[in-house]
């Protein structure tokens, strides 16, 4: 196949630090083939304005395979773009039209403050994890792995909480900029599977708490977090999460 | 001190433990000098990166109450290469009962190793492999279940047991996550220090001990001054150098060049691994490869059509016009031999003009037979994400349409030389990781990296490093001394001598061409005319780059493509480094095939009698001048033979 290579029009959210002003500015991309990855495409785009004299956009990236959750891009409203289950990382070109014009914006959500362009610091996630999302087991001290059978249906159901990769993109489309799908998962995973099982009480507690501290919103609701998780992670989680941190507190009453 | 002979260089002593090879760890373990848990917390440990090696390490130590502090480049210390694992991690716990042991792992190990590593190390590696499961599991990591409740396996090539624990395709991203909570659980607990965005720029070394690393805040440009007793250097291979590879866009090789620099030696540069089975390249816009995992090979089955210059698309081709070469050549092994022969023969189809897709560059994995056999829902229980992968990369349906795939580069068995230890020839500097040339001597067998980080991470630091401490005075130091002062300013003025060069070209072209030097001279075949030519083109390379190279923007502030052009002009080096190893091994091993020295049937053909040691480089003071010495291998509990998987 011969691709027609295509035009593509960007308005991308330019911002020189966190105190900084900001704007939407725009950059014509010519010559886009369309098997590129959307973030190829600011490759180029970047190798471009370097050449003509111009500062490049700053944007998060690694993996390039939708595992590391570095990528973070708000593409016309929509985090990680239109495609379910999907980073944009692992979008390709090939799903837009040559002249398509393209809004690109960072996550916003007051607890990922912006550090440049399309950068943000997404620290309160680890914040998180630290305040429970473990199991507190020291190295050295485990039994032998086959000693406490699992039953498979418990273990892929954890494991598709497990599967979060931490990327912020349901705190980005959600409304309230709520982390709760980020949370849910982890808790989910956690309270599912039997390991989990001893601290499931002191960890929801832990977490919620520090999820609210971090200036995270509330969740009322709207599932868009779950429509656009790239790990495709059910909103099952928050309601996981809600029940566990209910029997926790009621517990704690005793 | 056992087994030196006459070759050995006096620089490399492995500290190898007496007796025989079953007790040596154990041998160590009784012996190591223990540090008084009250003192622990007196010891600040730097701990540079945070993939499975990092992560691993900074949780324990710190459960053991030392003083972690613990840097990696990307926003979260959970985003580390390791996390993009896919197949699985290797341990001898013969759960299936098809007869492993902790020798089957250890000898399959040095023998897809094709003998170039060292016996003591890989044996305690593979003593540990049965630790590492019972921790992961603890700590929750979701591995594959059978529906009795106990634990899956399957096989891996190079192997004939199925003693791979996985976890889907995502194997990995389990194993990173459940160190990384275990690290933050010590974030929490205050003895872990969490340094993110931040990128380690050079060693500092006071009174000839590791005693500091100086690193630059990405996020702000500033350096940083960091003072401990030791450093844990755990900052991945360098198969970046390839431009094109399946490493993570951040994978870089500055860290340990900038320890290289500072007196740690350097092994095995030319010793990598090209993976059978990557997603082949499309175009030259592209950024990186996207491996599909080898475990794929347990199901589908590699052809290409007979007939060189076939074009017909794969359903056309009758099964007797197709060619399923590798279960033709090694009936034994089939579709699961050892990478770097898969590879090879890859390269052969193509080379042959049996390759197929667009460019040629390519071979078939078909599933067919095998969603015949177990059905498509079992098929994608196994391999589920890769196929959604897959599919999202390419646009074609591996349930329907055979997937195409062609090697790419993917791990590097060399790096820093380090003793039984872990420790490098800098006292005070330990390797961790894939930053080590430790355990895989010529080639590395699938899911035993992720098995090498979690051993070197979780079970063997916290006994070497408090011997180390534990036997070392260490007077008191901080971060007015000196010697933190003069590696601070080495650095600022390299930033400033790239932000000043203001030519043409941009980090990225030099890293494509450097990327193309290294691939066509010192990839998957290299002969002695094109290393030679690799190492004066580089020459060049180099020279135009520190004339000609355009960084834009300032270093106050976050600016990638600076750090980028700071990882390229150290990957120059180290690539030409890698065409000297190369040119001086004249024999073939493992991933490193020099055409000159083959057998008749186009193997690898080693020469035990010259090359038996391991090659770490000095650096001398100047690029080109390095400096070989040589640890010699000896094999005292296995018989060096040629490798065969037919
Ligand atoms: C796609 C893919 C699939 C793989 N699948 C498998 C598999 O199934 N089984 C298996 O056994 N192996 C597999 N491997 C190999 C394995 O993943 C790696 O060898 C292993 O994860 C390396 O771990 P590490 O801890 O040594 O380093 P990494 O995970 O690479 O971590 C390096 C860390 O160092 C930090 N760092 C680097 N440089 C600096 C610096 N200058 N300053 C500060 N920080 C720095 C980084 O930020 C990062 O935190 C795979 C590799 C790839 C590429
Ligand atoms: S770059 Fe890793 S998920 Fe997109």
């Amino acid at each position: 196949m011969a691709d027609k290579l295509m035009t593509i029009n960007l308005k991308v959210w330019r911002q020189d630090g966190p105190d900084k002003p900001g704007r939407l500015a725009p950059y014509t991309v010519e010559g886009v083939n369309p098997h590129m990855s959307f973030l190829e495409m600011f490759d180029l785009l970047n190798e471009r304005l370097i050449l003509r004299g111009e500062e490049p956009i700053e944007f998060d990236s690694d993996c390039r395979e939708g595992i590391c959750g570095s990528c973070s891009m708000v593409i016309n409203g929509i985090p990680h773009g239109p495609h379910r289950g999907t980073a944009v990382c692992q979008l390709h070109m090939r799903h837009y039209r040559d002249g398509d014009t393209l809004t690109v914006e960072p996550w916003r959500a007051n607890a990922f403050p912006l550090i440049k362009d399309l950068v943000v610091d997404r620290g309160a996630f680890d914040r998180i994890i630290a305040a429970g999302g473990f199991v507190s087991v020291n190295t050295g001290s485990a039994p032998d792995a086959n000693s406490l059978p699992v039953e498979k249906a418990a273990s892929d159901a954890a494991f598709d909480f497990a599967a979060c990769i931490g990327c912020g993109a349901c705190v980005a489309a959600c409304p309230n900029a709520s982390a709760s799908l980020f949370t849910g998962a982890k808790i989910a995973h956690l309270s599912l599977y039997p390991q989990g099982e001893p601290e499931r009480r002191r960890r929801v507690i832990a977490m919620v708490n520090q999820m609210e501290a971090e200036g995270f919103g509330d969740c009322s609701n709207h599932g868009e977090c779950e429509a656009v998780c790239p790990k495709q992670i059910s909103i099952s989680a928050i309601a996981i999460m809600r029940r566990e941190y209910v029997k926790a507190v009621v517990a704690s009453n005793d | 001190m056992t087994s030196s002979t006459m070759n050995n260089s006096p620089r490399l002593d492995s500290k190898v433990p007496a007796g025989p090879l079953q007790q040596k760890w154990e041998n160590y373990l009784n012996t190591a000098k223990l540090v008084n848990p009250n003192n622990k917390r007196k010891h600040t440990i730097l701990v540079v990166g945070t993939g499975l090696a990092g992560a691993s390490a900074a949780a324990t130590l710190a459960e053991l109450g030392y003083n972690v502090r613990s840097f990696c480049i990307q926003d979260s210390a959970r985003r580390a290469h390791s996390i993009a694992a896919q197949g699985g991690i290797n341990a001898a716990k013969n759960y299936p009962g098809d007869g492993d042991s902790v020798w089957r792992l250890f000898y399959d190990t040095i023998k897809g190793g094709d003998y170039r590593s060292r016996e003591a190390n890989v044996h305690r590696l593979a003593e540990i492999s049965n630790n590492i499961i019972d921790q992961c599991v603890a700590q929750g990591v979701p591995f594959a279940r059978e529906y009795g409740g106990l634990l899956s396996n399957r096989s891996f090539g190079g192997a004939q047991v199925s003693r791979t624990f996985y976890a889907r395709g995502q194997t990995g991203q389990q194993l990173l996550l459940g160190a990384y909570q275990a690290m933050e659980r010590m974030v929490g607990a205050g003895r872990v220090k969490q340094y993110d965005r931040r990128e380690m720029l050079d060693l500092v070394v006071v009174d000839g001990r590791a005693r500091g690393i100086i690193v630059r805040n990405l996020a702000t440009g500033e350096l940083e001054r960091h003072v401990g007793d030791a450093v844990l250097l755990c900052t991945g291979g360098y198969g970046n150098v390839y431009y094109l590879s399946t490493n993570a866009k951040n994978s870089n090789v500055t860290a340990a060049w900038r320890c290289h620099k500072r007196g740690a030696f350097f092994a095995n540069p030319c010793f990598t691994q090209i993976h059978p089975t990557c997603i082949p390249v499309s175009g030259d816009y592209q950024s990186k490869l996207t491996l599909m995992s080898e475990s794929l090979r347990n199901d589908g089955r590699v052809w290409v059509p007979k007939t060189a210059g076939d074009r017909r698309s794969p359903e056309q081709i009758p099964e007797d016009e197709r060619d399923y070469y590798l279960e033709r050549k090694y009936p034994s092994f089939g579709n699961l031999v050892p990478r770097d022969v898969a590879s090879r023969n890859a390269k052969e189809m193509a080379d042959h003009g049996k390759g197929v897709g667009e460019t040629g560059m390519a071979v078939y994995l078909d599933f067919a037979e095998s969603i015949n056999r177990l059905g498509e829902k079992v098929i994608s229980e196994r391999y589920g994400n890769l196929f959604e992968m897959y599919e999202k990369i390419t646009g074609d349906n591996p349930y329907k349409v055979p997937m195409r795939i062609y090697p790419a580069v993917h791990y590097t068995m060399g790096g820093l030389w380090v003793d039984y230890e872990l420790m490098s020839t800098v006292p005070g500097l330990f390797v961790l990781g894939e930053a080590n040339f430790s355990d895989h001597g010529a080639n590395r067998l699938g899911a035993s990296a992720l098995m090498q980080g979690l051993s070197d991470g979780y079970f063997v630091i916290s006994h070497t490093l408090g011997n180390y401490i534990a036997n070392t005075s260490l007077p008191k130091v901080d971060e007015s001394n000196a010697a933190f002062a003069d590696a601070e300013n080495d650095s600022r003025e390299r930033l400033a001598t790239l932000l000043g060069i203001k030519g043409e070209k941009t980090p990225v072209h030099f890293h494509r061409e450097l990327g193309k030097i290294m691939w066509d001279d010192v990839g998957m075949a290299r002969n002695r005319d094109g290393l030679n030519h690799a190492i004066s083109a580089i020459g060049s390379l180099r020279e135009e780059f520190w004339n000609n190279l355009r960084v834009p923007g300032s270093n106050d502030t976050m600016n990638k493509n600076l750090e980028f052009a700071g990882r390229v002009a150290d990957f120059m080096e180290l690539g030409e480094l890698m065409a000297r190893d190369a040119l001086e091994r004249e024999e073939s091993c493992g991933g490193h095939f020099r055409e000159e020295y083959q057998t008749e049937d186009g193997e690898a053909l080693r020469n035990d009698d010259e090359f038996t040691f391991v090659a770490a480089w000095e650096h001398t003071g100047r690029v080109g001048d390095e400096v070989k010495h040589r640890e010699e291998l000896v094999f005292e509990n296995v018989k060096l033979t040629q490798r065969s998987y037919k």
